[in-house]
């Protein structure tokens, strides 16, 4: 027992009073958003070769993978007439179910041709059951510059090989 | 409810609806109901970082009595769902729930007899919030949405015709296939 014993619950009002002259750690959420960590597993996106050709060629290996069954990808062939991704196939149906998937990325990791990445957004709530199911419109990454909505030939090589080689020198 | 959903339709009851609709936006009480791991994400949300009481919403209700809002926060296995239905019955008019999490909104990876397959097979969802576990931001995105449809909740008259709209609408959409589901 010390003299100055009283003092100490008029200390712990010390602590309260000098937090106010600190800066609030709290985040303005709605109006002021904060970056996410760069590889954060948001949304998917359905990624196009530079002439707008659809990088997903239909194996469903994405669908195997998810464990939580949250995709449905239905595959068709390619025609010459009709082609929407370089090779023999494409995803003609695609969705992601978004009130099953867990955002895990094993789909990610599956993907043989880099078709299917995750992008950083999250705001994904919404008033329905139905709304949560994305389709392929939604999931398809926008065109861009020098895009050109498929179908359409084949125009950065001769086979989808070609393709795939893009940009690499050896291997 | 109470006096105001006696009033007559017209100027008057607009006012207050949008009056009312705001006061009861700002003071969502909510009836948390932790379930999982969900509830850490929702406990992250309701402290410093995030913050939850700048949305009047830090009066985290144990009792259902006071409560506007249900965040089902986590699986709900068969043997909880009676005892979510008795909350949800507890609560008191007008309230709304947010199902966090993709557990809570469809089963989502436990897919099996001991989870029901979404607290809509037991209590009206208003908001779904997708993710495991959903991040503080989809949260506060998921209790933002509620707002605007709190907001624009109608009274009486209105409510009435609100419900009959919908019920047509409902009867009117056409089953999946039919809508082309299959692209």
């Amino acid at each position: 027992m010390g003299l100055t014993d009283w003092l100490n619950p008029v200390k712990g009002f010390g602590v309260t009073f000098h937090t106010m002259f600190k800066k609030p750690v709290t985040t303005n959420y709605p109006e002021e958003k904060r970056p996410t960590a760069p590889r954060f597993h948001g949304r998917h996106q359905l990624n196009r070769w530079p002439d707008g050709l659809e990088k997903c060629i239909g194996c469903e290996l994405c669908a195997w993978a998810c464990p939580a069954d949250a995709i449905f990808v239905e595959g068709a062939d390619n025609t010459d007439e009709e082609r929407f991704s370089p090779g023999e196939r494409y995803g003609r149906t695609y969705q992601i179910n978004y009130l099953r998937c867990i955002l895990c990325g094993l789909c990610i990791e599956a993907c043989p041709t880099r078709a299917l990445t995750m992008t950083n957004e999250y705001e994904l709530a919404d008033s329905s059951r139905e709304s949560l199911i994305y389709t392929k419109e939604m999931l398809l990454a926008p065109l861009t510059q020098g895009m050109e909505q498929p179908p359409h030939a084949m125009r950065l090589g001769e086979t989808e090989e070609d393709y795939y080689r893009l940009g690499r020198t050896n291997g | 409810m109470g006096l105001e959903e006696k009033l007559p339709s017209g100027f008057i009851l607009s006012t207050v609806e949008a009056a009312a609709g705001w006061a009861r936006k700002n003071s969502v009480w909510p009836a948390t109901f932790g379930l999982a791991c969900c509830a850490i994400e929702l406990m992250a949300t309701g402290g410093p970082h995030y913050d939850l009481a700048r949305f009047g919403m830090e009066r985290a209700s144990a009792s259902p009595r006071q409560a506007d809002l249900m965040i089902v926060a986590g699986r709900v296995s068969q043997k909880m769902a009676p005892v979510l239905r008795q909350i949800y019955d507890q609560m008191a008019e007008p309230k709304w729930v947010i199902s966090m999490g993709v557990c809570a909104s469809s089963g989502g990876m436990f897919n099996n007899y001991a989870i029901v397959q979404g607290v809509d097979h037991i209590v009206p969802v208003d908001i779904y919030l997708p993710g495991c576990p959903p991040r503080p931001e989809m949260l506060i995105d998921a209790i933002v949405k509620l707002h605007d449809k709190i907001q624009n909740m109608k009274f009486g008259a209105h409510r009435a015709e609100q419900i009959d709209e919908l019920e047509l609408q409902a009867l009117r959409t056409l089953p999946l296939i039919d809508q082309g589901a299959s692209k």
